[in-house]
């Protein structure tokens, strides 16, 4: 589904100013900790207007997504015409869940093996996973967005409180796309596809899932409030998984 | 673990949770409990033995990933599959005990299973399960054994991680007949001491400690007779 992009020049124009970037900032050795700092943070920017550049120049893989989340919702409204709020809300997130899958699965699996070891050279694994995390946090806050707003034109829209929906769809999204890079690092790693994503990431989203939807069923009445601990405990969650990233991704990534 | 001490303490305790927590007539009277609160013996005993033989599992692979050496790998995996036939037990226990207390008589057990299902503590139970059923399909795919070993490290770490959470997060989410859930408290009711009747304790605490001894043994003679067969792939592994 992804070819090898190594015959896709077109995306990598950019290469020769990418390796100035990050070699620049790997060879110099700084004293001062700020301008390291700086410096972190200039290659995880870099590495991720690469995989932005990427994603513009090959927009197919981008459409790919759009054209699923649209096929999965039009083949939703087919079989399901008005829900109720409590089915409304579970579609939504299991929907949410599979676009996750589906827009971040790629993130890892379309680096070549050739590619991961020139990145292994000139970046550190804490750098790498930092600008592949922050990247599809905002992939499938784009798509969240977008999947939102189909879903309500198809399936009517049953939210009263719009605003703390769409905070919840953000919050959720960013939950999601978290997990499954990290997911998508160890099935690429274990060279599977994105059914073992799947299995693997199931047991471990279900808690998150059910806080969502348990936060997010309080949308339909004004007079309820959005549960604080929930979001609290996504947010925890969510420090938890960049957490164990930053330590985990090093032992992935050693060949 | 050639020490051998503990498997005859592994064996008194458990020929000692069999017969007294079978027949020592102490339990107290629960009207609608009766006798099957013996079950307390076996079917809470397997969960904690579970959690325990994961905990260890998770601890031998932190092992790994420090040293390397590829003996914490296969301890790793032999403890997750033996919480795994812990779990099932305690999966089973559950259901011979829910029978008697939870299920509509007047139906067929089958009809009150989607409501049983969405129990709390069987969501946690079968999370724990399915990350572990992952593990082994994630690691047993992969053929390279150092690569093998690293990943399935990786995954055991990051999913016990939110293992643990998952346990004390979905209590307070959902309605629950199980002891232990109610008032949206959650927690474990085997750890909640005014749950239980102080002369059940001589009993349980004993058990727990016989079945996850129990556990370890069963591990221990897996990870041997693995280091057997592997012995072929690295020269010097350890004695036991």
């Amino acid at each position: 589904m992804y070819p090898d992009s190594s015959n896709h020049g077109g995306g990598l124009r950019n290469y020769s100013k990418l390796k100035y970037f990050l070699g620049n900032s790997f060879l110099r050795i700084c004293p001062n900790k700020s301008i390291e700092l700086s410096k972190k943070m200039k290659q995880i920017f870099t590495l991720f207007k690469k995989d932005l550049l990427l994603e513009i120049r090959q927009q197919y893989a981008f459409y790919g997504v759009l054209l699923y989340v649209g096929a999965t919702i039009f083949v939703l409204y087919m079989a399901i015409e008005s829900p109720d709020n409590r089915t409304w809300i579970g579609l939504f997130w299991i929907i949410q869940l599979f676009i996750s899958i589906n827009a971040v699965a790629k993130s890892f699996l379309q680096e070549s093996r050739s590619r991961m070891l020139y990145y292994h050279s000139i970046v550190s694994p804490q750098n790498f996973v930092l600008a592949k995390l922050l990247f599809n946090s905002l992939l499938m806050l784009v798509m969240s967005l977008l999947s939102m707003v189909l879903f309500s034109l198809f399936l009517t829209y049953p939210v009263q409180k719009t605003v703390a929906f769409i905070g919840l769809v953000f919050l959720g999204g960013w939950s999601l796309s978290l997990v499954f890079t990290f997911l998508a690092a160890i099935a690429a790693k274990a060279q599977q596809n994105a059914a073992i994503m799947a299995i693997l990431g199931f047991p471990i989203i279900i808690p998150q899932l059910l806080l969502l939807m348990s936060a997010s069923s309080t949308v339909f009445n004004l007079k309820v409030a959005v549960p604080l601990t929930n979001v609290l405990m996504l947010f925890a969650s969510d420090v938890l998984v960049i957490l164990l990233s930053l330590i985990l991704f090093p032992f992935l990534w050693k060949d | 673990m050639n020490k051998w001490w503990w498997k005859i303490l592994c064996i008194i305790l458990l020929l000692y949770t069999l017969t007294a927590g079978l027949l020592w007539n102490n339990v107290p009277r629960v009207p609608n409990l009766q006798e099957t609160i013996r079950n307390l013996y076996f079917h809470v005993c397997m969960w904690f033995a579970m959690m325990i033989l994961f905990t260890a599992s998770v601890v031998q692979a932190v092992k790994y990933l420090r040293t390397n050496d590829l003996q914490y790998d296969i301890r790793s995996r032999e403890f997750a599959v033996t919480g795994i036939v812990f779990g099932i037990l305690g999966y089973a226990t559950g259901t011979i005990w829910m029978s008697y207390t939870w299920a509509d008589p007047n139906t067929p057990t089958t009809a009150s299973f989607s409501q049983i299902a969405k129990e709390p503590k069987l969501i946690g139970a079968a999370i724990a399960l399915l990350i572990y059923f992952a593990y082994l399909v994630l690691r047993d795919s992969i053929s390279d054994i150092d690569k093998k070993a690293r990943i399935g490290a990786v995954y055991n770490i990051f999913a016990f991680a939110f293992l643990f959470p998952a346990i004390w997060i979905i209590p307070r989410l959902l309605p629950s007949l199980h002891p232990g859930g109610e008032g949206g408290e959650g927690g474990n009711p085997a750890l909640n001491y005014k749950d239980l009747a102080p002369q059940m304790r001589t009993v349980f605490y004993p058990a727990i400690i016989g079945w996850t001894l129990l556990g370890v043994w069963i591990t221990s003679l897996k990870v041997r007779m693995r280091f057997l067969k592997e012995k072929n792939l690295i020269e010097q592994w350890p004695e036991k």
